[in-house]
């Protein structure tokens, strides 16, 4: 057991929903006026469970609950989690960005945030200024930073454009810049939040070498967030697995994210859409997606050769024509995968609800996690097509026996595998 | 086991005042960043300072003094010294936008860093206290203008206004005025955070004020059995005094010199406090 230089205790957030502004003087007063006489606040939301139901403005929900969490000196912790799993609000409060609800958080030694590079950067200075400045929002001091200065600047790259203003940098000497500086800082313990994720790739192998240098060498903390797996494998020796605001697994680095990657899997295998709201408006609205659904399925996971069968409750809302249905899937962090569109095959009135279900047979399709996107069109020629609906879907897994498969690296090797060529 | 550092859900009671040494590097940068930015790519450059108090005593010159005919003098013994009108309406215009702009970008700490205070920690107290000091610079470019056109009217003879041993409190004066302006501006910008319209309510408040200090009027035009209430505006004592101090002529009362003082005082503890309170979770709301 190496020295403790962390230690969450019993910590736990909480947040009220959409509460831009907060309270209103009068709901304050109202509150207020209520705990005088001893009667219960009028403002507070009762009787509702926060799971399996949409949250509303107002409503609080926990973002952490009971966090322990104990990190020893010289470890490099990944964050891993499903997006909303509460691992940013963790480094927020070990950041003192915002004030835990409860529990005690302590640390020793001083903290280098990196939640985004280039914070407190400002345009009109130079990259000089910038480091000065930005090092002393990270705690150094002017003599520190003097110290420093030849190796940050070295070490960005950016050492011929370091006297002009960094509004005329790229975005990425700028971010090379930014996380120089951090780097660099003496902080026993540094945070990151998927700030590797930028710059080039020779600059991201850099700063990973960096990051582990300086936690063998110098025993330094790192403490880093990120959707990236092969990064935290790289990088953590230990990982935490976070969901809805608890740690559900604390452990070795590859033992943490199989534990991610196989408890990861969306049950749902439907969607209700009738009472969410569109974020983005379409060119045309003459088709609304009701329902999606996996028939037939009690979980979203494909084995093998297994089509993948979706079922669409739609209704028209204007006499249609030839409407076409394209289906997107993509990655868990975004990156599109493939698209298959389906031509011109929906027609209806007005007012009426119709439900098809689409076979597909995606054999090419690797082991993984799929998220997809459906959407309504009509198909112009020479054009991307007049969009009637697009929705966030389902998301399943595709899983397979044979042999070949489970050793694919999809991060090398792609998402899909064509078929063998025939020799000839 | 020890920890250097502990983070609880109550915020603590004192102030950290420690904190503003161990930062200070950061302060001077913030305050270095805010000249730069300012006056880069500007035509004018710091000339920018000068027009405004400018025009504001043209136009308090004009309507107070020449069309009111509201007096200029601050005590009613002192009426048969001159002092040129646009000299006095010009040190009252100074003095008073070095507090009320201290105000005013105080009280917008949270609202104008809230992307910054988003991804860092650094003590928070640092951003309001480095924007309290950059609106030194450009007090001290109008100061300047202030002192040129002192200088022409005290040698081109015909007033009767000459300095006084009050310019030693100088530096205390503009001490005050602008701790005064953090304190309000403080208490300011921690209510807006949670009432946002407040900061409506504050241009006007500060409208108010002005008319309720004597910078477009003469002291003397308060009926003095009014003091004991009039005084309790701090601005009032720091504003007679610099007059003070450059006309050779004036007012001058200890006691509601320390009472200001004591409101100064009182004001920054408060806003200290509040500030305090909010700024550990003002994130969640803002």
């Amino acid at each position: 057991m190496g020295e403790s230089i962390i230690r969450f205790e019993n910590v736990s957030k909480q947040y009220r929903l959409g509460m831009i502004g907060s309270t209103t003087l009068r709901e304050d007063l109202q509150r207020l006026g209520a705990r005088m006489r001893h009667q219960e606040d009028p403002t507070k939301k009762i009787g509702r469970s926060q799971l399996n139901q949409s949250l509303k403005i107002g409503d609080t929900f926990w973002a952490l609950q009971d966090i322990n969490l104990d990190i020893e000196k010289g470890e490099t912790l990944g964050i891993i989690g499903r997006n909303g799993a509460g691992k940013s609000t963790l480094l927020k409060l070990l950041c003192r960005i915002t004030a835990p609800t409860a529990g005690t958080i302590s640390y020793n030694g001083r903290i280098a945030s990196m939640l985004e590079v280039g914070t407190g950067f400002h345009g009109e200075l130079t990259g000089r200024e910038n480091i000065y400045l930005n090092g002393a929002i990270l705690g150094m001091s002017r003599r520190e930073v003097a110290s420093k200065i030849d190796d940050i600047i070295e070490f960005s790259e950016c050492g011929q454009f370091i006297d002009t203003p960094v509004k005329r940098y790229s975005s990425g000497m700028y971010v090379k810049l930014a996380f120089s500086v951090a780097a660099f800082l003496d902080a026993e313990i540094m945070i990151m939040d998927e700030v590797l994720a930028v710059g080039d790739v020779a600059f991201h192998k850099k700063c990973i070498s960096r990051m582990k240098e300086l936690a063998k060498q110098e025993h330094r903390t790192v403490l880093y967030v990120s959707h990236l797996l092969p990064t935290v494998s790289e990088l953590c020796n230990r990982c935490i697995v976070m969901d809805h605001g608890h740690i559900v697994y604390d452990g070795a680095t590859p033992d943490a994210i199989s534990h991610y990657l196989e408890n990861d899997v969306e049950t749902a295998t439907s969607i209700d859409y009738t009472d969410t709201v569109m974020k983005r408006k379409p060119w045309r609205h003459a088709v609304q997606l009701l329902r999606a659904s996996f028939p037939g399925k009690n979980n979203a996971i494909f084995h093998d050769e297994e089509p993948i069968r979706i079922r669409l409750d739609f209704k028209y809302l204007e006499d249609s024509e030839g409407i076409s249905f394209r289906l997107d899937l993509r990655a868990p962090d975004g990156r599109p995968i493939a698209t298959s569109l389906k031509e011109r095959f929906l027609s209806g009135k007005s007012g009426q609800e119709a439900s098809i279900v689409l076979e597909y047979d995606l054999p090419e399709l690797t082991q993984g996690r799929y998220q997809t996107v459906f959407t309504f069109l009509y198909s112009v020629e020479g054009n991307a097509g007049i969009g009637l609906e697009s929705r966030e879907g389902l998301s399943f897994e595709k899983k397979y026996s044979s042999l070949i498969d489970p050793r694919w690296d999809s991060s090398k090797l792609g998402n899909i595998r064509l078929a063998p060529p025939k020799v000839v | 086991m020890k920890y250097e550092t502990v983070i609880t859900p109550k915020h603590g009671t004192q102030l950290n005042l420690r904190d503003l040494v161990r930062y200070r590097d950061l302060i001077f940068l913030f305050v270095k960043r805010d000249f730069v930015v300012a006056y880069k790519q500007t035509i004018l450059g710091p000339l920018w300072a000068i027009i405004q108090p400018l025009l504001t005593t043209i136009v308090f010159n004009v309507i107070f003094g020449n069309l009111a005919k509201l007096t200029t003098s601050d005590s009613a013994a002192a009426q048969q010294i001159l002092i040129p009108g646009f000299l006095f309406y010009l040190a009252g215009t100074i003095c008073w936008s070095l507090f009320s702009q201290t105000v005013t970008k105080t009280a917008n700490t949270f609202l104008a860093n809230s992307r910054i205070f988003g991804k860092v920690y650094f003590p928070r107290l640092i951003m309001p206290v480095s924007t309290a000091l950059s609106n030194l610079i450009p007090f001290v470019i109008r100061f300047v203008m202030f002192l040129g056109f002192y200088l022409y009217f005290a040698l081109s003879g015909g007033y009767g206004i000459h300095v006084s041993g009050y310019l030693l409190l100088l530096p205390l004066l503009l001490l005050q005025l602008i701790l005064m302006g953090m304190a309000f501006g403080l208490i300011v910008a921690s209510v807006t955070t949670k009432y946002r319209d407040l900061i409506h309510l504050m241009e006007f408040g500060m409208q108010l004020w002005l008319y309720g200090t004597p910078v477009a009027y003469g002291l003397s035009m308060i009926p003095e059995r009014f003091y004991p209430l009039y005084m309790f505006n701090p601005v009032t004592m720091v504003i007679v005094i610099f007059r003070y101090a450059f006309f050779g002529v004036g007012y001058f009362h200890i006691g509601y010199y320390c009472l200001s003082w004591l409101i100064t005082l009182l004001a920054l503890l408060l806003g200290l406090k509040l500030f305090r309170k909010v700024e550990r979770s003002f994130m969640d709301t803002i």
